[in-house]
């Protein structure tokens, strides 16, 4: 790929981290001052993972996300304040504020939902995806899970009939190197996921999860063959999560639970991926330093306005409380 | 939604087990509307343990008679991913007892989506299983947990007690909008016969039905249990009783209406199910009835129910079913108060 359409594909690469980013933080205060009361698990640092196979996908493709799915959603295309609005659980948000953090959905944009039993909507994606490969219809289904997912035998289940079926199914694992507060090794023997993929006769490989470029072509690729009725793709995403498992710092030494060094975290913040993709387009001419700071400024805008909209919102009204139990009460 | 007043029945019929009916409903369903798919082990080649799936396979080929690996919870969520496409799969559990590993699924997925996604999404889903005990194979095969089902929101669940009902409540269930658990009762699959309508007819879910009318106490069964019920009508009619049998047909809504229209004109009721006592669905309906009827009430709403205990091998089986017996000393005891 080259001039204009690299220019692009980076230039908005770019805009969904920054996006997903900018609202991560800004959630981090009133995490800690217990105005947002819901549990979030903030996404900061995997930004490079949802933006670069989310880039590689069509509006009507399938998107099942996890308890940690901020970046899914807003990269598939939700729309940013009512997500703001659900995490503050207002009626406004994307679930009408009876979901929250952890529940974010946005049908019209393919992000069929999200929820967080572990695993718990990976063979949802393979049921999808076999939905679109009975009407041909071309579509592909995308899982987001983390390298906890790898614990629960449904992912097992769904790879094997993914594989039987021949599934334009694409698993993607983000290994962020810790199963809730639990590190990668102390819980699986291996550190490379994606080697489980391979006995299914599944197409796996490890990608850089926090180059967004490298995470898009490996995206593009899979999505190329599912589309081609190849079958199903699993990527490993080697990534890390910055903040805590829910939460801005639960398991930072010197937090409650002291998992993780602070060095061990300022090393991958230095691999930072919005930082990365930040230096290409400077280096490539793509983008100058004014323009940058342009865009920062206009997201960080939206994002202070979809906060205070969030506030300023109703919560759900105690009338809906059995709403949607059944089709008809 | 449900089939809301049933439509008139075709003028030809067919005698039919009920395993039988189910199959009449799967076919026709799926002949009638190209999203229903039937998913499951050995639901294809084979036709299904219990042969209720026998031939769909042939009629309408393997991409809507999907022969699935050995994976409950693979099974159900991929049933619920069909429903979120636009497809209205009917999945089945080979056994109700084999149905645990995907729980988690039903729980926390299938009963939810529609809230969850806050009415945007339906999910047009049907579970069926084969429950309870009366065919001599050890616990798995012959339990009955249905009350788990009954106590999660956004389930609804569904037993019928003959071909009839079957065949249209199998209809009812796969033109629902929500999720469906159908439990048919392997001891009466095949037990016996009965004239089913060929063609398209429904009988609407959450509707009860009185099998048998009489004035001195309410019999509330379903499944496999409505027969033992008649039986236990015809031994009181005997002593000059008269037993009122209401089939519920639907535990998950019940049909208030019906219970309590029974119970407030008997004064007297014996529920009677096959799972175990403690929190089944016939507590729920005595609580209904002593909420909702209590100046009706004669006597105490008397309970015939499987024990609280692991279902026994094989030998222990007729003593752990309620029967004729054990269904008229309940009505006795209420009629004696």
């Amino acid at each position: 790929m080259e001039g204009t359409d690299r220019t692009t594909l980076l230039l908005n690469l770019y805009r969904t981290m920054l996006r997903i980013r900018l609202v991560e933080e800004r959630f981090v205060e009133p995490i800690l001052s217990g105005e947002v009361k819901c549990p979030v698990h903030l996404y900061t640092g995997q930004e490079a993972v949802a933006a670069g196979v989310c880039a590689a996908l069509e509006d009507g493709d399938y998107v099942f996300g996890s308890h940690r799915s901020h970046g899914h959603y807003l990269a598939k295309g939700g729309d940013l304040a009512k997500m703001v609005a659900e995490i503050y659980c207002k009626a406004t948000g994307c679930a009408r504020g009876r979901g929250g953090s952890m529940h974010v959905i946005a049908p019209s944009a393919g992000m069929m939902g999200a929820a967080p039993i572990v695993a718990g909507t990976i063979s949802l994606a393979v049921g999808a995806a076999y939905a679109a490969s009975v009407r041909g219809d071309g579509r592909v289904s995308v899982s987001f899970f983390g390298d906890g997912a790898t614990g629960e035998g449904v992912l097992y289940e769904s790879l094997n009939l993914a594989a039987v079926l021949k599934l334009p199914a694409i698993f993607v694992c983000e290994n962020n190197l810790y199963s809730t507060h639990l590190p990668i090794l102390e819980c699986r023997p291996s550190e490379e996921v994606y080697k489980i993929a391979e006995p299914f006769g599944i197409a796996a490989r490890r990608v850089d999860g926090n180059d967004a470029l490298a995470v898009y072509e490996a995206a593009s690729s899979a999505v190329s063959r599912c589309r081609a009725g190849q079958g199903p793709v699993f990527l490993e995403a080697l990534t890390y999560r910055w903040r805590g498992h829910v939460g801005p710092d639960d398991n930072i030494q010197g937090a409650h639970t002291d998992i993780r060094s602070p060095e061990e975290i300022e090393r991958w913040r230095k691999r930072d991926p919005i930082g990365r993709l930040r230096a290409l387009l400077l280096r490539d001419g793509a983008a100058g330093e004014a323009e940058l700071a342009s865009l920062d400024e206009r997201i960080a805008a939206e994002v202070e306005a979809a906060a205070s909209a969030a506030r300023a919102a109703d919560f759900p009204a105690t009338k809906e409380l059995a709403d949607h139990v059944f089709s008809r009460p | 939604m449900s089939g809301g007043a049933s439509a008139a029945p075709a003028a030809r019929t067919e005698k039919l087990t009920l395993a039988q009916a189910v199959n009449r409903g799967l076919a026709e369903e799926m002949r009638r509307d190209p999203r229903v798919l039937v998913m499951g082990e050995d639901v294809g080649v084979d036709g299904g343990v219990f042969r209720v799936t026998e031939g769909l396979l042939e009629a309408f080929g393997p991409e809507r008679v999907l022969d699935t690996p050995l994976a409950e919870s693979g099974i159900v969520g991929a049933g619920l991913g069909l429903a979120l496409t636009g497809y209205r799969p009917v999945c089945e559990i080979q056994f109700s007892g084999f149905v645990y590993p995907a729980l988690n699924q039903i729980f926390a997925h299938v009963a939810r989506y529609r809230n969850r996604s806050r009415g945007r999404y339906a999910v047009p889903m049907v579970i069926r299983m084969p429950y309870g005990g009366g065919i001599h194979p050890p616990e798995h095969h012959s339990e009955s947990y249905e009350a788990l089902f009954c106590n999660t929101p956004g389930l609804k669940v569904v037993i019928p007690s003959t071909p009839y009902d079957a065949k249209g409540l199998i209809v009812s269930a796969i033109r629902d909008d929500d999720p469906v658990v159908f439990c048919e009762s392997e001891r009466i699959y095949r037990a016996f016969r009965e004239e089913v309508p060929e063609g398209d007819y429904a009988v609407p879910i959450g509707k009860a039905k009185v099998v048998a009318e009489g004035e001195d106490v309410t019999l509330i069964a379903y499944g496999s249990m409505t027969r033992q019920a008649v039986e236990a009508r015809d031994a009181l009619a005997r002593e000059s009783v008269a037993a009122e049998v209401l089939d519920l047909r639907t535990v998950c809504p019940l049909d208030v209406e019906a219970i309590l229209g029974s119970v407030e004109k008997t004064g007297r009721a014996v529920v009677i199910h096959e799972a175990p006592r403690n929190t089944g669905v016939g507590a729920e309906v005595a609580a209904l009835i002593q909420e909702r009827a209590l100046l009706s009430l004669q006597a105490p709403v008397q309970r015939v129910c499987g024990y609280d205990a692991v279902f026994p091998f094989p030998l222990l089986e007729n003593h752990y079913l309620p029967d004729r017996e054990r269904i008229v000393r309940a009505a006795r005891a209420a009629l004696d108060f």
